[in-house]
């Protein structure tokens, strides 16, 4: 490298570059921080887009109201159950069939791999599975929401990588000369061994559940089943927030007032549900992206 | 897991347990992987196989009373009536101009992880690519909830923006002419520094001795990525493009329906959301059938048009 040039082109290529980088970390990043600042902001001047840069006033009112709104925490109630129990029946589905699919010898292996690989380009769609739904009895029941999307091939597909790559043949070999059948080799060898990956999976399945609102849109009619999406949806997408009614016959002056500022804390109170709904993943995404990291790169390798 | 436990605590004295004989249980050898796959295998039968056998209400007059087998067979009819349906050329446009304008965003993951590669302090790095990851972990509600929020015409803070620099507030959210941009945009912005993480890996196995054997030859740095970098990732790079074009009519209705009004339909239906609005919303299964089904059966050819493509001109392909 020409280091003695104060203007060669590589010195160029490295300050255009960090600074578009620098660039592309407040793009990414600033919708967020407007986000919170906008929520702790006097309601008002949000509205009027007085908020850039930092908070203006400080008021935490929108917060005490989205305490108050019990939809939004039965939402936060029913999502944690979706995610947990429908993670669980997804890892119970998927590992032991990526861990027989990833034994190269097993009896019809072609056939079972045809059979999961061609629902990936072709599927019935949403109508045809949404009468299998009805006709299943399935419609506005809590479990319909777990049970839907319990098993994703390409997730199947990433762990059966991961056995093929990193669980060495001879171990196998080693426990079947001590006696250990096909469904010991699993349990004693390959899952623990499978650590990462089941973590991987699991995450990848949580995130897709934690973050799903159209299979509750399209099968739950009961508010009370609703995951946190959903009743984000209605807020938030739809508009449809009460925070009482809206009787302005016979007020006074600073009846009026009060009224105006909780018309605008409507508005402003969609920051701080944004927020609020968000904050689980922000805090835990830093912690969790090496392993999505992981599965990306496993995922890659073609088995 | 209870449950696998019970099935290992009937194994190891089954009389299914040949060895070296021949015959039947030479080919049930394996019954207990099989008996692994199963919970998956009758989960994709009854929510993926059952589906696809319930297409054929395309070709059919569906009613709930009648049910599959019984309802009325009527051939291509739901099929020609969406082809000579007036807006089909616009939804077919819009399917097209969204997945196209989306597929020419596929390089900003790969620019983006070949300046990642440029960036000699590690924690910088690691620091970018972190924040990079944020948006992804944003839901489909969250963003388009941003999205609303941030580009109103009154209140959002786009606008703000627009007039203090002199420009007129534009309602971005009811003009058909945004809504392509904002989809898209709002998409790269959520999945760029993700769809970067293959790519960096990729770089990273970039043997050094290469770089270095060209540094000395007197390569610029550009001329490295170009020359380099950028030929000793194309393999990753195809394979990523193929199964991009693969979903190029595939619109994420999930997230156009939440960006839709009744203003800006002209640029946001498209052919998913359309099968949602016939069939979940009006009843109209066979018919949206029939146009789900249509939708499928061009992403096949697709893929397939680009597989083979790219299996002609590098060799390389998804099967």
């Amino acid at each position: 490298m020409k280091k003695n040039k104060f203007f060669s082109s590589d010195r160029i290529v490295t300050i255009v570059n960090t600074l578009i980088l620098l660039l592309i970390c407040v793009i990414m990043l600033y919708p967020m921080y407007f986000t919170v600042i906008a929520s702790v902001s006097e309601p008002v001047d949000v509205a009027t887009g007085q908020v850039t840069f930092w908070p203006k006033g400080f008021t935490l009112d929108g917060y005490k109201e989205v305490f108050k709104q019990d939809q939004i925490w039965v939402g936060y109630r029913n999502t944690i159950i979706y995610t947990v129990l429908g993670t669980l029946l997804s890892l119970v589905m998927t590992i032991p069939a990526a861990y027989a699919l990833s034994k190269k010898k097993m009896r019809f292996r072609d056939g079972f791999s045809i059979f999961f690989a061609f629902t990936m380009f072709f599927s019935g769609g949403l109508l045809p599975t949404y009468l299998l739904v009805r006709n299943l009895n399935l419609v506005n029941k809590w479990y319909t929401i777990i049970i839907l999307g319990a098993f994703s091939v390409s997730n199947m597909v990433i762990a059966r990588t991961y056995f093929q790559i990193n669980i060495p043949d001879v171990l196998y070999e080693a426990s079947e000369l001590d006696g250990a059948n096909q469904l010991q080799q699993f349990f004693r060898i390959a899952l623990p061994l499978a650590k990462p990956i089941i973590a991987v999976i699991a995450l990848y399945y949580a995130i897709g559940r934690w973050n799903d609102y159209f299979t509750a849109a399209i099968y739950l009619s009961e508010a009370d089943y609703y995951p946190l999406q959903l009743v984000l949806r209605d807020i938030l997408i739809n508009n449809q927030l009460s925070i009482g009614a809206l009787d302005t016959s016979g007020m006074s002056a600073e009846q009026l007032l009060y009224i105006t500022r909780k018309a605008y804390m409507a508005e402003a109170m969609k920051y701080s549900i944004i927020f609020i709904a968000s904050l689980p993943m922000l805090i835990i995404y830093p912690f969790i992206q090496k392993y999505f990291v992981k599965g990306a790169l496993v995922g890659s390798v073609k088995g | 897991m209870k449950e696998k436990n019970k099935e290992a605590a009937v194994q190891p004295d089954s009389p299914l347990r040949p060895k070296s004989k021949k015959g039947l249980g030479f080919y049930l050898r394996d019954w207990r992987l099989w008996l692994l796959l199963l919970p998956a295998v009758i989960y994709v039968f009854i929510f993926s196989y059952i589906p696809m056998y319930g297409v054929q209400i395309a070709f059919r007059d569906y009613t709930a009373k009648a049910g599959i087998w019984g309802s009325k067979w009527v051939g291509m009819k739901h099929f020609i009536r969406f082809f000579n349906f007036p807006n089909f050329k616009l939804y077919m446009e819009n399917t097209l101009r969204l997945g196209i304008y989306g597929l020419s965003m596929f390089p900003v993951s790969i620019i983006f992880a070949l300046m990642l590669n440029e960036v000699r302090s590690v924690k910088f790095k690691k620091a970018v690519q972190m924040i990079s990851y944020m948006p992804y972990f944003l839901s489909t509600v969250v963003v388009c909830s941003m999205i609303l929020l941030f580009f109103d015409e009154n209140k959002g803070f786009v606008n703000t923006i627009i007039e203090f620099l002199g420009g007129q507030r534009i309602d971005f959210l009811t003009r058909p002419e945004f809504f392509d941009d904002i989809y898209v945009l709002s998409n790269t912005w959520q999945i760029m520094g993700f769809g970067a993480i293959i790519y960096v890996a990729a770089l990273s196995n970039v043997p050094t001795e290469l770089v270095e054997a060209a540094r000395i030859d007197g390569a610029s740095r550009l001329q490295i990525i170009w020359h380099i970098y950028l030929p000793s990732i194309m393999p990753t790079i195809i394979i990523m493009l193929i199964f991009s074009c693969g979903g190029i009519l595939s619109a994420s209705h999930e997230k156009i329906l939440l960006l839709q009004n009744s203003l800006n339909l002209s640029a946001s239906q498209v052919i998913s959301t359309y099968t949602y609005k016939i069939g979940i919303q009006s009843g109209q299964f066979s018919y949206a059938t029939a146009i789900g089904l249509f939708n499928n059966i061009v992403n096949v050819i697709i893929l397939a048009i680009v597989n083979t493509i790219a299996k002609k001109t590098s060799e390389i392909s998804i099967w």
